[in-house]
């Protein structure tokens, strides 16, 4: 008599095939590969944004307003269908024009530009106010020691607001994570793709589903453990209200 | 004496002899006789028929003001009189709706700004004028994300491009000279108002200002700690630095500065030496604002 199948087959996750393992890794790199590139280019985005809206001219407020509020009101998913099948073939149409072949948009520039352009909308707002909480003084200070406005933006402006900052932006970075997932729709090897692939093929819905709940998860613990580290650094010059 | 030191501090500025800079931050002119040097170098800021308005508000109505070097003006008047609006005209951080402001001879060149008002045509032009003019706060601003010795050498750094040691010598020396050494590595949030503000003064100091402006340096201070940022301004003037500082402290005025100018809803109502203002002053206006401060 063969042993009885065990109700969870370990083995399944083992790091060499026949184990899913290495896939699952893969899938997980390349969503953080995602998610990090998506947050900085949502991050330089947001800078932009938040500078233009605070004091942009009437033009580039307006501007501002439009993609904050589009982006934030449409929902993730039918933007990155858009931005995804939409952005490569206007891409492509620009090439043709321009009587270039045409390339075929590698699915991580894509899913970074999707993520970052749905990331610098929300982080946008989230600096906007972090900006606004620095003290008017501190900037007029920076003026009257005849800072450039560059000058005063790097030194001053940006390292003043990001304790006001860090909470939103940790929101976003968490999100971040996450929303890589939803490039499954695009077709792109990111941790939920493969999951359901290895799901699919081995019948163990169970084991991968939670395995991969469990990577997300440590992706988060580990988050959280810098994000203290950042934070208790840009607070460092505050007094902690008692 | 006080041209010299002027001179060194211009010398300092263009041949990077940097090792001699460090002594003009030190201050130490003894004494100095009235300069023969009276040119319009000698004219460290001269304000030219000043307006400025917000909206319907005429806040400056014409204030031609000149302060010569080692010369500490005073500016007094009620609240609501102008007195930081003028100060922050010198500096541009509020643009004249007219008039003109030159600092060492040069005049901060300016324009229409199709609004009925003025803006700099050069804003290189005005942050080089800014550089040479240490402002000190109400509200101390200093940089919250910084210690007191980065906020000190801050400006040094990124805007005048000192070299990073020069920097550090000159500020801890400023530093020391205010009773700050100790607190160089604390955040400003943890240090008394008091502390705050002497450290502002460092900061001020450590650029090598031609012109120290301060607005109201104790007004946001608990009354016991006024004395001791009031020592180290009597101090700097007593050093013939130059200095335009607006105050409440009348008496403190009346022992620092050499000329009070008493502004009254946008004018200069009436400007002399300080016995002359406090001793006998002519208009009603300034006879009335001295009664109500006694
Ligand atoms: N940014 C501003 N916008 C509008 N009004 C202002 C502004 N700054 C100052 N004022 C007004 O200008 C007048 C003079 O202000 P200020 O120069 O600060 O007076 P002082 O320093 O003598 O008390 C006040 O009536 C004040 O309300
Ligand atoms: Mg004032």
């Amino acid at each position: 008599m063969a042993d009885p199948a065990p109700f969870i087959n370990w083995s399944l996750l083992a790091l060499s095939p026949p184990g899913w393992g290495s896939v699952l890794l893969s899938g997980l790199f390349n969503s953080i590969q995602i998610a990090v590139g998506g947050y900085s280019l949502g991050l330089l985005l947001g800078v932009g944004g938040a500078f233009g809206k605070l004091y942009g001219g009437p033009i580039v407020k307006d501007l501002m307003e439009c993609y904050t509020t589009i982006v934030r009101a449409v929902p993730e998913l039918v933007l990155i269908l858009l931005l995804y099948y939409a952005g490569t073939d206007l891409i492509n149409q620009l090439l043709a024009l321009g009587g270039l072949p045409s390339v075929d948009i590698s699915g991580l520039a894509a899913g970074i530009f999707v993520i970052g352009v749905v990331q610098g909308a929300y982080s946008t707002e989230v600096l906007r106010g972090a900006i606004k909480a620095v003290p008017a003084g501190q900037i007029e200070a920076a003026r009257a020691f005849g800072m450039s406005p560059i000058k005063v933006m790097t030194r001053i402006t940006l390292p003043a607001m990001l304790p006001y900052a860090i909470p939103g932006l940790s929101n976003l970075w968490l999100i971040a994570t996450k929303d890589t997932a939803l490039l499954a729709v695009v077709g792109f090897s990111e941790l939920t793709l493969v999951t359901r692939q290895a799901a699919g093929t081995t019948k163990a819905y169970l084991l991968f589903f939670c395995a991969a709940g469990v990577l997300y998860l440590a992706l988060t613990l580990v988050s959280n453990f810098f994000i203290g580290i950042i934070e208790r650094r840009a607070r460092r010059g505050l007094v902690e209200a008692a | 004496m006080i041209v010299m030191e002027q001179r060194d501090r211009q010398k300092c500025r263009t041949t990077k002899n940097q090792g001699n800079c460090f002594h003009a931050a030190n201050l130490d002119v003894s004494d100095a006789g009235d300069s023969p040097f009276m040119t319009d170098e000698a004219q460290a800021i001269a304000v030219t028929d000043l307006h400025k308005r917000f909206g319907p508000l005429e806040v400056l109505k014409g204030v031609s003001l000149t302060a010569n070097q080692g010369d500490v003006i005073a500016i007094i008047g009620g609240s609501g009189s102008g007195k930081s609006t003028l100060l922050r005209c010198i500096n541009m951080l509020e643009l004249p709706t007219a008039g003109s402001v030159s600092i060492h001879g040069e005049t901060i060149a300016m324009k229409k700004d199709g609004r009925g008002g003025l803006m700099p045509s050069n804003r290189k032009q005005v942050e080089r004028m800014r550089a040479q003019l240490g402002m000190v706060f109400q509200s101390f601003n200093l940089w919250q994300h910084m210690t007191i010795l980065q906020n000190v050498i801050e400006a040094p750094l990124h805007v005048l491009g000192r070299p990073k040691d020069e920097a550090i010598a000159t500020a801890e020396a400023l530093l020391r000279r205010v009773g700050l050494y100790e607190k160089r590595d604390a955040y400003p949030a943890f240090l008394s108002g008091g502390q705050q503000q002497r450290a502002a003064i460092a900061r001020a100091l450590a650029i090598q200002p031609l012109v120290m402006l301060f607005d109201e340096p104790t007004s946001a201070l608990d009354p016991e700690l006024v004395g001791e940022v009031l020592a180290v301004i009597g101090d700097l003037a007593k050093e013939k630095r130059t200095m335009i500082l607006v105050t409440h402290e009348m008496k403190f005025a009346r022992e620092v500065a050499n000329h009070i100018v008493f502004l009254s809803q946008g004018k200069i109502e009436e400007q002399g030496p300080p016995d002359q203002i406090f001793g006998a002053p002519k208009s009603e206006r300034l006879k009335r604002f001295i009664s109500s401060i006694h």
